[in-house]
């Protein structure tokens, strides 16, 4: 491939959206009240459209023929290269919108930094994905204010989802070798320089919640690396089965 | 949960220029989400550019047992309707 370092940028990119997207959508139908389970879907789908316009583009890259269907849903786990954060299971509802919110933070900093990016495509995609996203955020925080300033079972809960989660954090953070050659070469967002920004906002939401912001200094990585947490493969089987089961299918 | 949040009633704005509509009803447990809950329920299709909520208990309904003295005096009224006028040519879109 002429352009190895374009390609696992985007898939890396893609796979955060992706993941997400399988997770949210494992709940359509069993959202706590209809209108959120409606709004979860619609994030869910948000993020699939999204992912699709990164996989056509790194299909095309890769120039071996394959389609965004082969990108989706035939990879190996290892292959994927998401961070740990996005696969982590659906707990409760407090626990999916604090994994939404704690990606939803950072997906908004990086698309903010990706318009800017010399790459048209990336850029296109930053602008389009900049509203649904703003929007993402808007929705999960709103939530995690609701749940951790409401009752005391509520706030209880929502503290011990930020706190399993937290641990997830700072991966967002680090930079593959794609990543670095990708900013050199002023396509790729440096998301080290977004970390400060990115705690600096979650601590003020969670304060304004009544929440306590985690001050765990141990955090958990791999999933960047393609090295997943045990849920990995559950998902992709949900996931691939069509595929793998019915190759070439098409609806 | 859902049984104890309250009813909003939500109004659309299909685009600019029109009126808000009435589009039908959702739970909410307070206005700013039921702004949300109505994004996500009634303009997921681009149905909208605009929203309102009102909390359901808000609206005074007639009562519909008081029908009879309040609509049926209008039926045989029909002069209320101005299609009794000779019209000018000059006067258009009449």
């Amino acid at each position: 491939m002429k352009n190895n370092n374009l390609y696992n940028y985007i898939i890396s990119i893609a796979d955060n959206s992706l993941i997400l997207a399988q997770r949210l959508g494992e709940l359509c139908g069993h959202g706590p009240t209809l209108e959120t389970d409606i709004a979860g879907t619609n994030i869910s789908l948000d993020l699939i459209g999204q992912t699709r316009n990164y996989y056509q583009y790194a299909a095309k890259i890769q120039g071996e023929g394959k389609t965004e269907d082969d990108l989706a849903f035939l990879r190996l786990e290892r292959e994927y290269k998401n961070v740990l954060l996005v696969e982590q299971p659906n707990d409760h509802f407090g626990f999916v919108m604090g994994r939404q919110y704690l990606f939803d933070v950072f997906h908004l900093l990086f698309m903010t930094e990706m318009l800017n990016s010399k790459d048209e495509t990336l850029a296109a995609i930053a602008k389009k994905g900049i509203k649904e996203v703003s929007y993402h955020k808007r929705f999960s925080g709103d939530w995690v204010k609701r749940l951790g300033d409401g009752t005391e079972e509520s706030n209880a809960k929502m503290q011990e989802a930020i706190d399993d989660l937290w641990v997830y954090t700072d991966e967002l953070f680090d930079l593959t070798e794609a990543d670095k050659a990708m900013i050199a070469d002023g396509i790729g967002v440096d998301t080290s320089k977004l970390k400060e920004l990115y705690y600096a906002e979650i601590s003020e939401l969670l304060k304004e919640a009544n929440l306590t912001v985690p001050e765990g200094k141990y955090f958990t990585r791999g999933g960047k690396k393609g090295i997943h947490s045990e849920h990995m493969g559950y998902i992709l089987s949900d996931l691939q089965y069509m595929q793998r089961t019915y190759p070439n299918m098409e609806w | 949960m859902s049984k104890n949040w309250p009813l909003w009633e939500i109004f659309v704005r299909s685009k600019n220029g029109l009126e808000h509509r009435h589009f039908g009803s959702l739970h909410a447990s307070d206005a700013e989400m039921a702004l949300e809950n109505a994004r996500d329920v009634y303009t997921r299709r681009s149905e909208g550019v605009s929203i309102w909520v009102v909390e359901s208990s808000n609206i005074t309904a007639s009562n519909p047992e008081h029908n009879g003295e309040l609509f049926e005096p209008a039926q045989d009224k029909v002069y209320r309707h101005p299609t009794f006028y000779d019209l000018p040519d000059e006067v258009k879109h009449m």
